[in-house]
């Protein structure tokens, strides 16, 4: 069975790229639009791991990573943020959030998929 | 349906000839898009006398044009024995009202000649060439030149 | 998807994306700024440069970052807001519109490094400057890990693996490490891939079975490692659990790693097998202590994968209601994309369905159906069901016209910058609908008169400060329905129309006799008749061939009609009337001169019966009824459409009142009416080409066609007669 990774970002174009190199990589890949979406789609879809950005309207990065962590049934999943901030007190924030991991924006799809290959379970 | 004794060469160029009144006429074959019979068009108000009227082709309005009176030969009066030649002349489609179909020819370059400056009751502006076979003379209608102008508005 | 179709996605989204910025920029500056706004817009900026620099275009990704920065000082203190650097960011926006443009086109994109720069300067950014690329990560190349080829059994192969230097590795992490989706396998197979590894995990701190706790943790391990790499290499593999550990990387001596730990292939074979808790505290040896130790670091880890299912239902409930809770959070209405060639498509069948159910009914009327019959109830009830998948299939098509105005936003940046004027749009039920194809339509017509309305009608700053007026004007654009139309004003406090200059020119031009009497109102609306431009200096912007004339055209083109009113030294309006969709109508059939025509239902006021003594004659040959406490003149349709001569029986017919809009009323006297219908509307422009006093035609049910008539140009073109103009006038 394919490893099942759960992508969330506001940007459609973010999406379909990440869903290009994941599914080349030959994961399946499911999306989500926003962090609200995003405890959405890991409830139905369980993935092994999840990608997320940071900026989203709704509900941020920061505040799905919380959610995750805080309340889901699936907090110990592996979350990788994708984002073009690498401010340290942005990556702080989102370690102390609960984060596992961290790619910085733009990635060539070897990065992204080595990044993703560490945390798998 | 090709005449045997006519010297037709392979290459040619394909044309739809018709009869309007007295006289045969043609358009190329690239241009047509069906040919039908009469159906009673609905008059359009403050338009030439060479517009018939427009009919119901398929769910699109197709204006109709009395070819005969366009041409300066008289008014035709529209009645089932008409027959109708859908072209396309750039980006729109009308119907040309003419008396009945003759042939589908195949021209080759040696029949096909410059209109002569002879027929003055008829504008030759209409017409792109003439085809000379046998004893027929079939002049090329100039789709273009004959749509309808572009009126001005009235204020 | 190729790549190719998700940089199409890409410029799609730029432009909603453009859309975002542009809307919530206008909002800032007529609102002022709040949280939710600046944070869309930066988002918009954001999304853009990111989506940029996947696709390399790098003069695209430095606009936006120097853009994005400047937004991020306003979005973390909303003082920071003022009227120039709203300046600076609006123009910023059409900057930055122009390089996505360029870069989809790849075209060379204009230099922005002045605008940049002035970005920086104002909003201070130097100050902000971001660190580019976070050490540990830039340089962090992490080893590929193939799990599949990874086969640590094998002791022949670790016995290859090339001894360099040896490493001991203390590794204990906190709870907090598990929090975060780490699992200490992971660690152990990144190191493996660098060298050998020999692994011990120390229990000391283990508690009985009854004290344990899941979330704890409570082991460490340490780890002895033959590598050729150094000791950075090592710490980079636990880089992204720094504070979630205790780590100590020391280099040791030379010697082999001490074998007494537990063997890792039997550490990794056991690990993940079984998760049972009631493993734990088994008599086993070492081996099982550690196996099933560790087991519940990785059953926690995979809890999804064994019992995910079903499992603890509440406690995600109550997760989930918690997070509800937490915030109202504002979804925006559910939005699909389709494309507009697949409504399209939907709206011409239901043209079709509309005119096929007509002809239906023709049929069953004609076969001796009575009206009671099953089958004519039957075909009502799907007449109805037609009418209302039509109108919900028409709202898909209906489209706020606010996208259409926010252009006008830029038009008129643009007009100010090349004439120096000042000038400011305000807009109004923004949220108006109307059908995509009226609103296309509509940008042509709209964008020339916003310049003509800032190029001619505002006055330069100075001009009128010294009137009084504020030194910038007001445009104000202003949407809203009424009977079955949209109505759009432009309504600007410049100077008005200079009726003086207008009625010469008009005079010069041969456009009216020089003797002719004109109300304000016809003077004002001279501007309208073709070949007319009054601007002394061409301007760029709107002097150039590009009447209103041909605005007015355009209009007219849609079903629509344009006036101009004026109130000299204080302002003018544009007053434009659209039907709400160029696809169907509500139609009134009607039977007249041996024609079957069609009236739309939202121009008809009133009709009646005629009944002899109704109408008057008034002067030669000029007729009216009196009606709704007026004298409106008939309108003999027949005769104007020529297709009957002059009517002689005016003493019977039907009469029906119209509203020719500015014109005043008619009541146009026609044989029957017929009925009463939707009609799908069929343009007689695109085959043939406009007809005065036609708007369009439809077909019937019985395949006939009937002509929809412009009722406007019919009741304002009535006579020519000065006498019936008088009665005109009186009527409306």
């Amino acid at each position: 069975m394919l490893k099942k990774i759960l992508t969330v970002d506001d940007s459609r174009t973010m999406r379909e790229m990440l869903r290009h190199t994941l599914a080349s990589a030959g994961f399946e890949v499911v999306t989500a639009e926003d962090g609200a979406d995003g405890i959405q789609k890991l409830r139905e879809s369980q993935p092994d791991v999840v990608i997320t950005d940071i900026n989203m309207p709704v509900m941020d990065g920061f505040e799905f990573i919380e959610n995750v962590r805080k309340h889901e049934e699936y907090n110990r999943v592996p979350i990788l943020v994708l984002t073009t901030e690498s401010a340290p007190e942005k990556k702080q924030r989102a370690q102390s959030a609960g984060a596992t991991g961290w790619i910085v924006k733009p990635f060539d799809p070897e990065k992204l998929t080595r990044a993703v290959n560490r945390v798998m379970p | 349906m090709h005449d045997e004794n006519e010297q037709t060469n392979v290459g040619g160029e394909e044309f739809i000839a018709f009869r309007v009144g007295e006289q045969e006429f043609c358009v190329e074959i690239t241009s047509t898009r069906e040919i039908r019979g009469w159906s009673q068009a609905t008059r359009l108000p403050h338009s030439p006398d060479y517009i018939v009227g427009v009919i119901n082709l398929r769910g699109t309005i197709l204006p109709i044009m009395d070819l005969s009176a366009r041409l300066g030969m008289g008014s035709s009066t529209p009645s089932e024995r008409h027959v109708i030649i859908v072209v396309q002349v750039r980006d729109k489609t009308i119907g040309l009202l003419v008396d009945s179909v003759s042939d589908i020819l195949d021209v080759g370059p040696d029949h096909l000649r410059p209109v002569p400056e002879v027929n003055h009751e008829m504008s030759t502006e209409m017409f792109n060439r003439v085809i000379v076979m046998d004893k027929r003379i079939i002049c090329e209608i100039c789709l273009e030149s004959i749509m309808p102008e572009q009126e001005m508005q009235a204020a | 998807m190729s790549l190719d179709d998700i940089k199409e996605t890409f410029f799609a989204e730029c432009a909603d994306q453009m859309s975002e910025l542009e809307t919530g920029l206008h909002e800032i500056q007529s609102d002022g700024p709040d949280i939710d706004t600046v944070n869309a817009v930066f988002r918009a900026v954001h999304s853009i440069k990111g989506g940029a620099g996947a696709f390399g275009y790098n003069a695209l990704v430095s606009f936006a970052h120097v853009f994005e920065n400047a937004l991020d000082v306003i979005r973390n203190d909303l003082s920071q807001v003022n009227e120039d650097r709203m300046d600076l960011l609006l123009r910023s926006v059409d900057v930055l519109s122009d390089v996505i443009e360029a870069e989809r086109t790849s075209t060379e994109p204009a230099d922005t490094s002045a605008l940049a720069k002035e970005l920086e300067t104002v909003f201070d950014l130097s100050a902000h400057a971001e660190e580019e690329d976070d050490e540990a990560l830039a340089d962090f190349a992490p080893v590929t890990i193939d799990l599949e080829a990874f086969d640590l059994s094998d002791s022949e192969d670790a016995a290859d693996i090339p001894s360099g230097r040896t490493f001991r590795i203390s590794f204990a992490p906190h709870a907090s490490l598990y929090l975060k989706g780490h699992d200490p396998l992971r660690f152990f197979r990144e190191l493996a891939e660098m060298g050998t590894l020999s692994v011990t995990c120390e229990l000391d701190n283990l508690p009985k079975l009854n004290d344990l706790t899941p979330d704890e943790s409570y082991m460490k391990w340490q780890v002895d490692m033959e590598t050729d790499n150094d000791s950075d290499d090592i710490a980079a593999v636990f880089d992204w659990v720094d504070g979630e550990c205790d780590l100590t990387i020391e280099e040791l001596g030379g010697d082999s790693p001490d074998g007494g730990g537990v063997d890792l292939d039997d550490f990794l074979a056991n690990l993940g097998e079984d998760p049972e808790l009631a493993d734990i505290g088994s008599e086993d040896g070492g081996s099982g202590e550690a196996a099933s130790a560790a087991a519940p670091a990785p059953a926690a880890a995979a809890a999804p994968d064994d019992d995910g299912s079903g499992s603890d239902d509440g406690d995600a409930g109550q997760g989930a209601s918690a997070a509800k809770e937490k915030k109202e959070v504002k979804k925006p209405s559910q939005t699909i994309r389709v494309e507009s060639e697949k409504v399209d498509r939907l709206i011409n069948l239901m043209g079709e369905l509309v005119i096929n159910q007509a002809m239906l009914a023709e049929r069953i009327g004609q076969a001796g159906f009575g009206n009671a019959s099953p089958a004519a109830l039957a075909l009502v009830e799907l007449q109805n069901l037609t009418r209302e998948i039509q109108s919900g299939v028409m709202a898909i098509r209906a489209q706020p016209v606010k996208p259409v105005f926010m252009r006008m936003s830029r038009i008129i940046r643009e007009v100010c910058n090349a004439t120096g004027k000042k000038a400011m749009l305000e807009l109004e039920g923004e949220h108006t609908e109307v059908d995509t194809t009226v609103i296309e339509g509509l940008i042509d017509p709209l964008t020339h008169m916003i310049r003509n309305a800032v190029d001619h009608g505002i006055e330069d700053p100075e001009a009128r400060q010294a009137k009084g007026k504020p030194p910038q004007g007001t445009v104000k654009l202003s949407a809203y329905h009424s009977s079955g139309r949209i109505v759009i004003e432009i309504k600007d406090d410049g100077a008005g129309i200079n009726r003086e200059r207008v009625l010469e020119k008009a005079i010069e031009k041969g456009i009216v006799a020089r003797d002719a009497k004109l109300s304000d109102d016809e003077i004002d609306n001279l501007i309208f008749a073709p070949g007319f431009s009054t601007a002394e200096t061409i301007t760029d912007v709107s002097g150039r061939g590009v009447g209103m004339d041909v605005v007015r055209q355009s209009i007219q083109s849609l079903g629509g009609r344009v006036n101009i009113s004026s109130d000299p030294g204080n302002g003018s309006l544009f007053s434009m009337s659209l039907p709400l969709t160029l696809a169907v109508l509500d139609g009134m059939i009607v039977k007249e001169a041996g024609q079957t025509l069609v009236l739309p239902v939202s121009a008809v006021l009133e009709t009646a019966t005629l009944k002899p003594g109704d109408v008057y004659t008034i002067g030669n040959n000029n007729r009216v009824v009196k009606m709704r406490n007026a004298l409106i003149p008939i309108i003999d349709v027949g005769r104007q459409l020529g297709f009957a001569e002059q009517r002689t029986d005016f003493a019977n017919g039907t009469i029906m009142v119209v509203e020719g809009g500015k014109n005043g009323m008619g009541a146009f006297i026609v044989d029957s009416i017929e009925g009463q219908q939707q009609v799908v509307i069929k343009s007689l422009e695109s085959n043939y080409q406009r007809v005065p006093s036609i708007a369009a035609a439809t077909i019937l049910g019985n395949g006939q066609i009937a002509l929809i008539l412009d009722c406007d140009h019919i009741v304002s073109h009535n006579s020519g007669d000065p006498e019936a103009e008088f009665i005109q006038s009186m009527a409306g």
